[in-house]
């Protein structure tokens, strides 16, 4: 009884948290994205600063007519969304705030994390398969050869931070964080970060929404909430994916104060990468499909693989 | 574009570097937004927003009707006969305005009217919020054209060195004689055919300052 008690309470604290911190950084990111091109953004909705515009989003998103278009794979269309999200979901769930506050601590929690994650672009490869349109399926495609792409020099990347911390826990990871790291891991750092940029589809990557090409890719058929689903997947990556940088790269909850305040240092870190994250689509233009593709294999796996070997040499060196 | 980033396979990390920097120095500066029903907009001189008519100089000659591109002024009017003013004298027509709209939801705010005009009933005026919800609205009829009348700025001023408007400088040069009789060529010029030209019949000469030949009264 008091076991299921607690597998609510930490069910519930998640999902708090699954729907509170991407809208916190979908607002961010209306207000960064505005200020960055000198203008004020959402002023208006909720009264301060338009602080509730994504509110009033989602009523509006809610109100819309769901369309399921008559040619399309009804039941894959309708299912896709929920593929789409769900496994950020379950990623939110492993990642540890401090070593109290995390929802299920895992004892390979960052093989898990990065392997839920990348289930999430079976909803957009669903979606662009199902809505019987050109366009959503060359969207998605872009966005499954984009992921093959990336995948591996994120997995690399991490795969030298586990080794330099003896442990395929997040737990683990950050209670064998140096500060060293911040030097000796940067090449992994910002592959790892170049790479969840990537994975998310997010600008400079977006060639799966392009819009000047390809409407909106795998989304183009979507409204009301389900397309809201995918907007909000999306934002939830951006939560995941910084909140793992803060924890593999930047210490998670090191800092002043860490044994109360360890969770708000974390949520600060993911928050500062998620700003850079919103900083780089506000700043460089799409990349095109070749030019993706060079960057990943040219590029970012010979320098994960040089992290990886640094990493190695280093840890044989001192241990 | 440098030139190394031209290249195929090099990353052009400078100008990577100086996007993120240009973005965040227009992070750190004021904003350009304008949040304009709060705040009013700052217009630029001669804005185009409704064009205002003063209903009492216009002779409903309807040469603003006629060249407007996109007909949307409409004028009626009848004519009134004056009596005469003086004993035998001869009775007098005028036009007299009944109707003078335009229908702003046609108008492409050309000006042509405005130009167009000749006893200057027509005049741009500022101002904009003149929305409605029913594009009929969008007709103004002459009393509301006329309210716009007190909101028309004065014209602005000249720039340096600029010649003088046309009218300010009748005003001020000195005023052409009074004929009493149709002018003539001057006596001091010849004449093609070597006749003698008539005399002038005991008038003086033009004045010194109207060098150039006067036009025809009447012409």
């Amino acid at each position: 009884m008091n076991d299921a008690v607690e597998v609510t309470l930490r069910a519930v604290g998640v999902l708090a948290a699954f729907l509170v911190l991407p809208l916190l950084v979908g607002q961010t990111e209306h207000k960064v994205m505005a200020h960055m091109q000198g203008r004020l953004g959402p002023m208006y909705a909720g009264g301060f600063h338009g602080w509730a515009q994504l509110v009033a989003d989602g009523v509006k998103f809610v109100q819309k007519e769901d369309i399921t278009p008559a040619a399309a794979d009804q039941r894959v269309f309708r299912f896709a969304p929920a593929v789409a999200l769900v496994p950020y979901l379950v990623a939110m769930a492993a990642i540890p705030l401090s070593p109290d506050v995390v929802a299920a601590d895992l004892p390979a929690s960052a093989v898990f994390v990065l392997a839920v994650t990348a289930v999430g672009i079976l909803g957009t490869l669903m979606a662009g398969w199902a809505s019987a349109n050109k366009y959503s399926l060359l969207g998605a495609m872009r966005a499954a050869a984009q992921l093959l792409s990336y995948e591996l020099p994120m997995v690399l990347a991490v795969a030298s931070i586990c080794l330099a911390a003896g442990s395929l826990s997040l737990s683990g990871i950050v209670a064998a964080w140096s500060p060293w790291w911040l030097v000796l891991q940067l090449p992994g750092a910002i592959v790892f970060l170049v790479s969840a940029v990537a994975e998310l589809q997010r600008p400079p990557f977006d060639m799966p929404v392009a819009d000047s090409e390809i409407v909106f890719g795998a989304y183009t058929e979507y409204t009301g909430l389900r397309f809201a689903f995918f907007l909000l997947s999306e934002y939830a990556g951006i939560v995941v994916m910084s909140l793992l940088f803060a924890v593999l790269y930047l210490g998670g909850w090191h800092g002043l104060a860490s044994d109360q305040l360890g969770w708000l240092w974390t949520l600060l870190k993911g928050f500062c990468i998620a700003v850079v994250v919103i900083w780089l689509r506000v700043a460089w233009p799409r990349l095109r499909e070749d030019q993706l593709q060079r960057l990943a294999w040219l590029v970012l796996v010979p320098l994960a693989l040089a992290q990886l070997a640094l990493t190695g040499v280093w840890v044989v060196v001192a241990a | 574009m440098t030139e190394e980033a031209k290249k195929p396979g090099a990353i052009g990390i400078p100008g990577i570097l100086k996007g993120l920097a240009t973005t965040a120095r227009t992070m750190a500066k004021p904003t350009h937004t304008a949040e304009y029903p709060h705040a009013q907009p700052h217009l630029p001189p001669r804005s185009r927003g409704v064009i205002a008519l003063l209903e009492e100089n216009c002779t409903s000659c309807m040469l603003c009707a006629r060249e407007c591109p996109d007909w949307c002024i409409y004028i009626d009017s009848h004519k009134e006969t004056i009596p005469a003013t003086t004993p035998g004298g001869r009775e007098r027509q005028r036009n007299v305005l009944d109707r003078f709209a335009i229908d702003f939801s046609l108008c492409m705010y050309c000006g042509i009217c405005i130009e167009v005009c000749p006893f200057d009933a027509l005049h741009w005026s500022p101002e904009f919020e003149y929305s409605e919800l029913d594009i009929r609205d969008l007709l103004h009829e002459k009393d509301r054209l006329g309210q716009w009348m007190p909101t028309v700025p004065p014209p602005s001023a000249l720039d340096e060195h600029s010649a003088e408007a046309a009218e300010i400088g009748a005003t001020t040069r000195p005023g052409r004689l009074v004929r009493t009789t149709p002018a003539r060529p001057a006596p001091t010029r010849a004449t093609p055919s070597g006749q003698e030209p008539p005399p002038a019949s005991g008038q003086e000469p033009p004045p010194p300052t109207a060098s150039e030949p006067a036009p025809e009264p009447g012409e």
